[in-house]
């Protein structure tokens, strides 16, 4: 009976294992739809709105892809998944890609033979306190509640950085920045840790957001972007170009309003970028138009980033890091040729 | 006479494989053992190929590596710079500490319930049977969750504390602080000589113990009775006491105290411990109520008669006649309710309490990516949890069981 069980799992595992050897590229077109993986609900990057549509700085990468492969932005189921459950979803083929504010890190890359194909967004961990408490840096925190969602690089970073600076605390894990928020509001952690940018998301739901403040310690670098199958190069490379193409965009001045125009008059790395001249999309079996697709989607970067994410936004994030290399920031798309 | 001798023996032949049927159940069974093996070596097979495929290897030596995360609580000596395994170990303990309490609490609740069910008391039946209906219908997650959620809304923060016109203050002469991050207690301390009074407690319970045996004995067989309520509790104290006080107060508490953040000093027993323990001790206790009570119906009336008319109360009749007997019939499913609480228990996860499948099966597995190994682990850790507190209840039910002689 023992071995029964044992093997009973080992089978499901084997099952799924199986589905995700296939060629996703072609498995994406012939189901029409891409799968993407998300988070379960974070403002600004990944929550579904009041009509239950999905919308977000992340859910921009989502469409964008799946406007590049299948020439429709909407054509996306998106799967809600937890720190816990992204990286199984992501391997038994479940999801085609994670769009999902994961770090990009040297274990997850090569031990758990995942392939990050960019960063689009750079950001680094820190702490909210209450303004209450009075406490004005990250190392007078000592003997604090924290609440951490489990399973992340955070987690493994808070336990670093109070360690370093011979600290003590007491982690309270959660599943979801929901419940996170949950537990913080009503006081059962002082402290909230995540990445800076989910920080300052969670911050904006709050009904006074004024009360709580964003500590000026960053401990940790998160670069964050999407991810796919290590193994499936040719789906790798759809993505990473797909992002590639927001991020040139931006540098071009390409925008959803004049792509017509730019497709037409532009200068020739932007013709080559939007598909009329050359045929980039032919090498990996896309159509010529398939950046223009993308782009039209939702905007180039800076669009997608303003409209989420951006100063204007109740979340408020500035560039930053996340700027033009041409701005003094470190996004840099390589040539398109 | 004509002597009867066996019928001659025919030789046998391969088609009696399918014709006799002797044989022909035999012949099946193999075939079909056969078959679920080869299916099973398929499936292993697939699995491993494509494990291979993905450049993934089936290997434990994650184990080792340091953790690298912390928990917040340890019954054993743990720091983020010990290994998987010693986190793995922190979650076993942790397991098996809330799976105890509950076993114990469920069992009270659900004598107590099963018992009043049958109560005179018209009031008192009824109100247990809405607490059984009510408990045993609706799944134990939502019931920690809803108890997780009422304490860290209801109870007030650490903050709350302070000040002058504090918002709530602590109780039982300052020594105990309810907060939503859990309750905070004295801490005993013991100084030089503290254990020997620990041990002399020990022993006085063992010694209770043995007293009621003893005086349950004498009663079967002599028919003398001996007071047990409050000799028991003399046994049970008296000596502690006795020996606190000669060895010179050995034992002292640790107050909470409001520190920097938290309340520092004392034991902080965490809501995510009492709230997952309360739910699954009052969600199971409901089950055993039933069984409680099926046990007691199982005891047929004339028995109670009998006992009755031979001048016994009510409370010894419970006591002497029904109970032992009903147990016969109680202890079985009650086997099988505290596999369950040990098994519930890890629906921790829903409140954060660090239970076996929060550390193996949440943070390491996640941390390291291991999912197969972690979850291959976690079952030999169940299976191995759920079997020895099987062992030792039957151990139990065979010593109460119906004795055929």
């Amino acid at each position: 009976m023992k071995k029964t069980v044992i093997l009973g799992a080992l089978t499901a595992a084997g099952l799924s294992a199986g589905a995700a050897g296939a060629q996703t590229l072609d498995a994406v077109k012939e189901r029409g739809t891409l799968n993407c993986g998300v988070t379960t609900g974070l403002v600004g990057f990944a929550a579904p709105d009041a009509n239950g549509e999905w919308e977000g700085f992340d859910v921009g990468v989502c469409r964008a892809v799946a406007a590049a492969v299948l020439g429709d932005p909407t054509a996306v189921e998106f799967v809600p998944t937890t720190g816990k459950t992204r990286f199984t979803a992501l391997a038994s083929g479940e999801i085609d890609m994670l769009a999902r504010n994961t770090t990009w890190t040297f274990s997850r890359d090569v031990d758990l033979k995942f392939e990050f194909v960019g960063v689009n967004y750079y950001d680094g961990q820190g702490f909210m306190v209450p303004k209450a408490l009075g406490v004005s840096s990250a190392t007078e925190l000592n003997g604090a509640t924290v609440c951490i969602q489990t399973g992340t690089t955070t987690e493994l970073n808070l336990a670093d950085y109070f360690r370093n600076n011979n600290m003590e605390y007491t982690p309270v894990p959660i599943e979801t920045n929901a419940e996170a928020q949950q537990q913080y509001l009503a006081g059962a952690c002082d402290v909230y840790t995540t990445d800076a940018s989910g920080l300052a998301a969670t911050r904006a739901a709050f009904e006074a957001p004024a009360d709580h403040v964003v500590l000026p310690e960053i401990i940790s670098k998160e670069p964050l972007g999407p991810l796919v199958r290590h193994g499936d190069n040719d789906w790798g490379d759809v993505v990473r170009w797909t992002l590639n193409a927001l991020i040139a965009a931006e540098e071009y001045g390409i925008t959803s309003a004049n792509i017509d125009e730019m497709a037409a008059n532009g200068n020739p790395e932007v013709k080559r970028i939007l598909g009329s001249e050359g045929d980039l999309g032919a090498m990996f079996g896309l159509e010529a138009d398939w950046a223009k697709r993308a782009i039209a989607a939702g905007g180039n970067y800076g669009e997608l980033f303003a409209k989420n994410i951006g100063e204007s936004t109740p979340i408020g994030l500035s560039r930053g890091l996340n700027a033009q290399w041409t701005e003094g920031g470190l996004l840099y798309a390589p040539p398109f040729r | 006479m004509t002597t009867l001798s066996d019928p001659p023996q025919s030789a046998f032949k391969p088609s009696m494989l399918l014709n006799d049927t002797r044989y022909r159940g035999y012949t099946f069974q193999f075939i079909a053992l056969v078959c679920v093996a080869a299916l099973f070596a398929y499936l292993g097979s697939n699995l491993l190929q494509n494990l291979r495929d993905a450049g993934l290897v089936i290997s434990f030596n994650f184990l080792g590596d340091a953790a690298n995360y912390d928990i917040n609580q340890t019954l054993i000596e743990y720091n983020n710079q010990m290994d998987h395994w010693r986190a793995a170990l922190v979650g076993v303990l942790n397991t098996l500490l809330v799976s105890f309490l509950a076993c114990i609490t469920a069992t009270i609740f659900g004598v107590f319930a099963g018992v009043a069910r049958l109560s005179q008391n018209w009031l008192m039946r009824k109100l247990m049977s809405a607490y059984v209906e009510a408990f045993r219908n609706v799944p134990v997650l939502i019931w920690i969750i809803i108890i997780f959620t009422v304490m860290t809304a209801v109870m007030p923060a650490p903050r709350d504390f302070r000040g002058e016109d504090a918002a709530a203050s602590m109780v039982l002469f300052d020594s105990v602080a309810f907060t939503n991050r859990g309750v905070y207690v004295p801490k005993p301390i013991f100084g030089p000589g503290g254990w020997a009074v620990v041990l002399v407690f020990i022993a006085s319970l063992v010694g209770a113990v043995w007293y009621r045996r003893y005086a349950t004995k004498l009663l079967y067989e002599t028919g003398k009775l001996l007071p047990t309520g409050w000799p028991t509790l003399a046994i049970i104290f008296l000596p502690a006491i006795l020996a606190y006080f000669v060895l010179g107060q050995p034992i002292s508490l640790e107050y909470p105290e409001l520190g920097g953040f938290n309340f520092t000093g004392g034991i902080n027993i965490l809501g995510s411990l009492i709230a997952l323990w309360f739910a699954l001790a009052i969600y199971t206790g409901a089950f055993i109520a039933e069984n409680v009570r099926a046990g007691i119906l199982s005891v047929s009336k004339g028995q109670t008669e009998a006992a009755a008319s031979l001048g016994l109360r009510p409370r010894r009749i419970m006591n002497l006649v029904i109970l032992p007997q009903a147990l016969r019939v109680i202890i079985p499913p009650l086997i099988s309710h505290y596999l369950n609480i040990t098994k519930n228990s890890s629906l921790a996860i829903a409140v954060g309490y660090m239970d076996l499948t929060g550390t193996l099966g949440g943070i390491t597995l996640n941390q390291t990516g291991r999912a197969i190994e972690c979850i291959l682990l976690l079952m030999a850790f169940y299976l191995t949890i759920s079997l020895s507190i099987s062992a030792i209840m039957n151990v139990y039910n065979n010593s109460v069981k119906l004795k055929e002689r």
